[in-house]
């Protein structure tokens, strides 16, 4: 099943002739379980809010002005899938009509067989697993979405700024789960917090798994910890953790205390604009997987800036390097060691902005930024290495 | 009784008028701070309207114009007795604004609708709107009054906008985040600071041609922390001050060299910048320490660091 719907955002090129139109296609998993209304109304930390073109969109029309008088366009397509085979094929038909860079939204699976499907940059803003910036990483592949290995580092550093050096490591049972609490507790050890306990949480209301399914009973028994480190991909459980813990501890991870990409009461560089541009569009609240579809629109435009005649090499060349304004007050960009966006974070409890990672008094030899996530001397992605 | 109330009210502020005094905004007080130049303390706090930001007098010095991002609107304010006087509807969320020679007309960023307003200041009619580049932000009238300059911090450019029929001339294109410009007492040259740059973009106003772009380097931060916003220059035009932003520094620039003589340290995120009457002072405020460093010029040293208010915006020397 491939839908198909096209808008573009033509410039309407005063009297001049347009140079060239970037054109871009956006490949999404058609009927997404995750934006199914009851999950996106529950709002879960870190969880999708509506589908990646509405972000796309904003950046590419907010960038009218600045794309009429760099005489460019930037048309974008969107195309549904509903499996691997679906998505190589959509990917292929993008190339062949014409596009440029094409953009997913997909399972980590889909997300490579279209990496692999095409020579174009494939710019992935909605799979955080860290396989597809390491050992599943490709050349032509970039994220917009933060890692979840850059989630994790951005909480442990919190953690390590607050003095909160003992956590409880609380993880569901999904194979998600597993990887995630692998992420976070690498992370932990990177920045020095002790994991007092490992625990595997369930949901039930069997008195017989009460010692899986009860917080107090997983929080007690005499453990002594400064944080519970939930780890809950699926968000029910980890909802109504905190305020149940057997001692009065704060909760981090998939709820209390989160790392995000973007949340929309984040009141400085501009980011108010950027959020009632978002709500007044699509009537609903950015996300922070609406900043990571926003930031690929925004890496669109300043590709067709500064390259305003193309072609798709000189376009390919522009992702690859150009310093991106995402009204997070510094210049962002992608890696080149692993295609990842690097990026502050913001950390949040769901209601208002807490603090920003990296944490202050982190220090890197090139970046600052390159504390958050996979750094170039790892080398964990092969295809990159130089 | 009342009567002699107001004759006390009225001789004070008659007084203070005699100091001068630096008006300082803060966005989250929804108060103006005044400063005794003297003593370098808070002396009074003014109430205006919501999320004020950007103050500018009108011509005579008589009345103050500050404009307020929540009010919608600016609050005018007579200087002498410190109070408002009415109140001129801006239009959605207005940032900053400049006025045409004759005060008449104010020409004013709306952040959010991407616009342009231009407006009569008596009436508080919007008289022309021109659409912009999203999130405009500096605004900048010629010397002449012909051209009104703005900046778009989405669209990274600079729009010429003709006074005449409200039309966008020129965009040009400068560095990353464009903020706040100076023209030199010359005309002939319009200085554009670029946030995310760490430079100014200096354009020919003859042609509207970037001509030259300085770069700011600062021992200890790197590129990514020097984000230049505020920027000042001196009435014979020959030296320049730039805020630093998050490299919590203000640059000293000799104009006609386009080189930076001296880094002075103030308050962490260094924001916009005033000069007094007799450009022996800059005042600095500091919008992520709630305060504001007032440099002296001759030593290029701090000499003070005053606390204002919550987020502390501009800076206005009233003399």
């Amino acid at each position: 099943m491939i839908a198909r719907r096209t808008f573009a955002l033509l410039a309407l090129a005063p009297s001049c002739a347009l140079a060239a139109t970037l054109k871009a296609t956006l490949i999404q998993t058609a009927d997404d379980p995750r934006l199914e209304r009851t999950r996106t109304e529950r709002a879960y930390l870190g969880h999708p809010g509506g589908p990646a073109e509405q972000g796309l969109k904003v950046a590419l029309d907010e960038a009218k002005f600045e794309l009429d008088a760099g005489k460019t366009a930037v048309a974008l397509d969107v195309k549904g899938t509903d499996s691997r085979d679906t998505a190589r094929a959509a990917a292929q038909q993008a190339e062949k009509g014409g596009a440029a860079v094409l953009v997913t939204d997909l399972d980590a699976a889909s997300t490579l067989a279209v990496a692999d499907a095409v020579k174009l940059p494939v710019l992935n803003v909605g799979n955080a697993a860290d396989a597809l910036r390491q050992s599943d990483c490709r050349a032509n592949l970039f994220h917009l979405l933060p890692s979840e290995r850059m989630r994790a580092d951005a909480l442990a550093q919190a953690l390590v700024a607050r003095k909160w050096s003992n956590a409880l490591v609380l993880a569901g049972p999904s194979a998600d789960d597993a990887l995630r609490a692998a992420t976070a507790q690498a992370s932990m050890k990177r920045f020095g917090i002790k994991v007092v306990a490992t625990k595997a949480f369930k949901i039930s209301a069997d008195p017989r798994e009460r010692d899986l399914a009860n917080p107090l009973l997983l929080t007690g028994g005499g453990l002594s910890y400064d944080a519970v480190w939930v780890i809950d991909s699926d968000g029910e459980f980890a909802r109504s953790l905190p305020y149940r813990t057997a001692l009065p501890r704060p909760v981090v991870g998939d709820a209390g205390l989160a790392a995000l990409a973007w949340h929309a009461q984040f009141e400085r560089f501009g980011a108010p604009q950027v959020v009632r541009r978002f709500a007044k569009a699509n009537g609903r609240t950015m996300t922070a997987h609406d900043f990571a579809s926003w930031m690929a629109g925004r890496a669109l435009v300043a590709a067709a800036i500064a390259a305003p005649n193309g072609p798709n090499a000189a376009w390919s060349k522009a992702i690859a390097t150009n310093e991106l304004d995402g009204s997070k007050g510094v210049t962002m960009s992608f890696r080149p060691w692993d295609g990842q966006l690097r990026q502050p974070l913001l950390l949040t409890d769901g209601q208002g902005v807490i603090g920003q990672a990296p944490a202050d008094g982190m220090l890197h030899p090139k970046n600052t930024l390159d504390t958050l996530g996979a750094d170039a001397p790892e080398k964990l992605c092969k295809a990159r290495s130089p | 009784m009342k009567s002699l109330v107001a004759f006390f009210i009225s001789c004070s502020a008659g007084v203070a008028l005699a100091q001068p005094a630096v008006w300082v905004s803060s966005e989250k007080d929804n108060t103006l701070a005044i400063v005794d130049a003297a003593t370098l303390a808070v002396q009074a706090t003014v109430t205006t309207c919501k999320r004020p930001r950007h103050m500018q007098l009108l011509p005579g010095g008589k009345q103050l114009l500050v404009a307020c991002g929540e009010s919608h609107a600016a609050d005018l304010i007579d200087v002498a007795t410190r109070k408002s006087v009415k109140r001129v509807p801006l239009g959605d969320d207005p940032e900053a604004f400049d006025l045409s020679p004759d005060g008449k007309t104010l020409y004013v960023s709306n952040e959010d609708e991407g616009a342009v307003s231009f407006v009569d200041v008596a009436s508080g009619k919007v008289l022309r709107q021109v659409p912009v580049g999203k999130e405009p932000e500096g605004v900048k009238v010629s010397a002449d009054g012909k051209l009104v300059y703005v900046t778009s911090e989405v669209a990274n450019m600079v729009h010429v906008v003709d006074v005449a029929t409200a039309k966008v001339l020129h965009n040009i294109k400068v560095g990353k985040r464009p903020r706040r410009m100076a023209i030199t007492p010359d005309g002939a040259e319009l200085w554009v600071t670029n946030e995310l740059d760490a430079s100014v973009s200096i354009i020919a106003t003859k042609d509207h041609s970037v001509i030259h772009t300085i770069k700011f380097a600062l021992p200890g931060a790197r590129e990514q922390d020097i984000t230049p916003v505020g920027i000042v220059m001196t009435k014979d035009g020959k030296r320049a001050f730039v805020g630093m932003g998050r490299a919590n520094h203000v640059a000293f620039v000799d104009v006609a060299q386009r080189k930076v003589t001296q880094m002075v340290l103030a308050g962490k995120r260094v924001w916009n910048v005033a000069l007094d009457k007799a450009e022996a002072r800059l005042y600095v405020v500091n919008g992520l320490s709630d305060d504001m460093t007032v440099v002296d010029l001759a030593t290029a040293k701090a000499l003070k660091t005053v606390p204002v208010g919550r987020v502390p915006y501009q800076a206005l020397v009233i003399e």
